[in-house]
């Protein structure tokens, strides 16, 4: 493996280094949260984290740990800079994203600190491509709090039993509902589109349920749109969490396994829509 | 009404949502003691199909009250698009349908096609398909069983409605032709998906040809014929009149042909002359499907003299269908005054005599070009009502007799 290391030049440093061998174990994790053009990253000694936000509703993290890297550097605290999303993932991507066997593109990345741009170098077969996306300032971030101790109904499931679920949303519908419950129907998920409703319930004792810790029944509705990109991180991951604090604030963890069979994170996080009296079961 | 479908059940009924949703926008249900009838028609009132599911069909099937109360019938909105513009043209050839009445509110279009939209996943991944009319909700439940233990359930708005049926008597059709579904899906491969039209019919050595039906606006020069003949014992039975023929509209067939072959039935084929329908239908132990197309009438080839009653552009029957003439004129007398409600008004057959000026414009351009080029084939205007007794196939008596005592003055739309 080769990689195209641009040494620092003599006097200056970079606040942030990193080598990848293989970048669609990057590029893969943040398309699951592109849903806007830009993102802020943040770099600590444990590793990356991106965040995409959108209305001040919905907020989306993919992480990447330090360990997936092979060679991962931060010479500050904390490192953050906004940045386009779109143009580092056409960068990222930049010899095709499709993956032949047995190649790979790898990537150098580098930091010089405020003010400078982002550099990546990426190479496939020889063939060298250097980039510099320019940074911005980073703009303030919700913090949703979520603590795993006000965490009032959380569930873990398969995947592989929602992908289609998600995928086949009836969009027509302004909101997805979700209704967690000790009791039936346990965990539904319902839309309420043009013509009718359509629920989908998964029993408590389902295979394809892992963990099932519901205390109370809670049914909170989420703007359809803001959600519905959470599918690609859902198409990625082999499994989701779903957890709801007490004001209704959903946050579901996708755990995602690489190529390389490393594990990363996104997650989600999305406000309830507006208080509602009655849910339509 | 209340009925559950298990096991690979669950996808023969959406096989058949999806023969039906490539005919028509609407699928009209109806519970009967016989079975669960699904029904839809094209906006154009030219195509017409029904897949009858009888009760050993279902796991469970309860239609609803008594034999003598009537059967609560409805209808749903089978895709969420509304028709496609790409109708046929006007100078389509038409079915006739008993009357069909629709109640004001209309709820916005959903689709019960969307619920079994994915044949792959109902058939991995769905093992049990419950369905519930609750009239006074006004809700139809679809409920899906799936794996994992996962159900989901859809609960679709509904409009009542009067029933839907095409009238046709496969009894009455002098042709008739029964072949494997496969061999039909064969033939039919080598026509090009865009093709509207294609003619059936008998040649000689009593092979059955098939050709792809070419528009006489068509420039010679720029049109390709197929054609392909295929022998007799290709077929499972053959009983045609000789030299007939019929042209339909391949595009509803293939919705049938698809349904044909993914359940291994054999299509047997009713026709007679052009102009009257031809009518497909499968059967089966536990199902009886039934499409019925119209077809293009070949006015050069009727060589029986124009009735007086002024509705000469018709095939005359002749004395064998004496009966029929009764019911046809039944049925042409109610038609002109029905036609249907709530579609834009599609064009009637115009009943008067063709040598009266009042001729529509394309009737006298057709005489004028008959008149101008002799030598050329004759022309095939899509423009008859199909009609035949006022009964749904296997029914009882004929209707009385009635005689057309004034002709329809409105004739035209």
């Amino acid at each position: 493996m080769s990689l195209s290391a641009q040494p620092p030049a003599s006097g200056e440093s970079f606040v942030l280094s990193a080598s990848l061998a293989n970048a669609r174990h990057l590029s893969s994790l943040l398309r699951a949260v592109h849903f806007q053009d830009h993102a802020t990253c943040f770099a600590t000694a444990s590793g990356l984290r991106v965040t995409v936000e959108d209305a001040k509703c919905i907020q989306a993290n993919a992480f990447i740990q330090a360990e997936i890297f092979q060679e991962f550097a931060v010479q500050e605290e904390s490192v953050v800079f906004r940045i386009n999303l779109s143009v580092l993932l056409d960068c990222l991507t930049i010899f095709g994203t499709s993956s032949l066997p047995g190649t790979s593109t790898t990537l150098r990345m580098c930091y010089r600190g405020y003010g400078y741009p982002l550099m990546l170098s990426l190479e496939e077969g020889g063939v060298v491509t250097v980039c510099k996306i320019n940074t911005q300032e980073p703009e303030e971030l919700l913090d949703f709090d979520f603590c795993s101790t006000r965490v009032v109904n959380k569930i873990i499931l398969q995947s592989e039993g929602l992908r289609e679920a998600f995928a086949e949303l009836d969009m027509t519908s302004e909101v997805l509902q979700i209704t967690m419950s000790p009791d039936k129907p346990y965990f539904r998920l319902s839309t309420f589109g043009n013509a009718g409703s359509a629920h989908l319930d998964y029993p408590r004792d389902s295979d394809l349920m892992e963990a099932f810790h519901c205390n109370q029944t809670q049914t909170n509705r989420y703007k359809i749109s803001l959600l519905k990109p959470s599918t690609k991180a859902l198409a990625l991951s082999c499994k989701v969490s779903i957890r709801t604090d007490a004001q209704g604030f959903l946050s579901l963890q996708y755990m995602i396994r690489n190529e390389d069979g490393q594990i990363c994170f996104v997650e989600y996080y999305c406000c309830p829509d507006e208080d509602i009296s009655e849910a339509e079961l | 009404m209340k009925c559950v479908i298990a096991g690979g059940n669950v996808k023969v009924l959406g096989q058949a949502v999806h023969s039906l949703s490539r005919i028509g926008d609407e699928l009209y249900l109806e519970p009967t003691e016989s079975g669960l009838s699904l029904r839809t028609v094209n906006s154009s009132h030219s195509a017409f199909a029904s897949f009858l599911f009888a009760p050993l069909f279902f796991q469970l099937y309860e239609p609803g009250p008594a034999p003598d109360t009537e059967h609560f019938r409805c209808k749903v909105h089978m895709k969420v698009q509304p028709p496609c513009p790409g109708n046929p043209p006007a100078k389509s050839p038409q079915l006739f349908f008993r009357q069909v009445t629709v109640p004001v509110s209309i709820p916005s279009p959903q689709s019960f096609l969307g619920v079994f939209r994915s044949l792959p996943s109902l058939e991995k991944s769905v093992g049990k398909c419950l369905i519930l009319l609750k009239p006074r909700a006004s809700r139809l439940v679809l409920q899906l069983h799936c794996k994992y233990g996962v159900t989901k359930t859809h609960n679709l708005a509904f409009q009542e409605c009067e029933q839907l049926q095409a009238v046709f008597d496969t009894q009455s059709c002098s042709s008739c032709l029964c072949a494997p579904a496969r061999v039909l899906a064969e033939a039919v491969v080598h026509f090009p998906l865009t093709l509207a039209e294609v003619t059936l019919g008998t040649g000689p050595g009593g092979k059955i040809g098939l050709r792809n039906y070419v528009e006489d606006e068509a420039e010679p020069s720029k049109t390709m014929v197929t054609e392909l003949w295929l022998a007799e014992d290709e077929f499972q039975s053959v009983a045609v009149s000789p030299g007939s023929h019929i042209t339909f509209c391949l595009k509803e067939f293939r919705g049938l042909l698809t349904f044909a072959e993914a359940s291994n039935l054999p299509i047997t084929i009713h026709f007679d002359e052009p102009g009257r329908p031809v009518v497909f239908t499968l059967d089966d132990t536990v199902l009886e499907v039934h499409l019925v197309l119209a077809t293009l009438s070949d006015l050069e080839s009727d060589s029986q003299p124009a009735p007086t009653n002024g509705v000469s552009h018709l095939p005359a029957p002749s004395d064998d269908f004496a009966d029929d003439l009764e019911s046809y004129m039944v049925a042409l007398e109610t038609s002109t005054y029905e036609g249907a409600p709530e579609e834009p008004p599609s064009p009637t057959f115009p009943l008067h005599n063709p040598q009266t000026v009042q001729g529509n414009p394309e009737e006298e351009e057709e005489e004028d070009e008959e008149g101008a080029v002799p030598g050329t084939p004759p022309h095939k205007k899509f423009r008859s009502l199909f009609f035949g007794s006022v009964l749904t196939p296997g029914g009882p008596s004929l209707a009385p007799t009635q005689e057309v005592l004034a002709e329809d003055s409105d004739g035209e739309n």
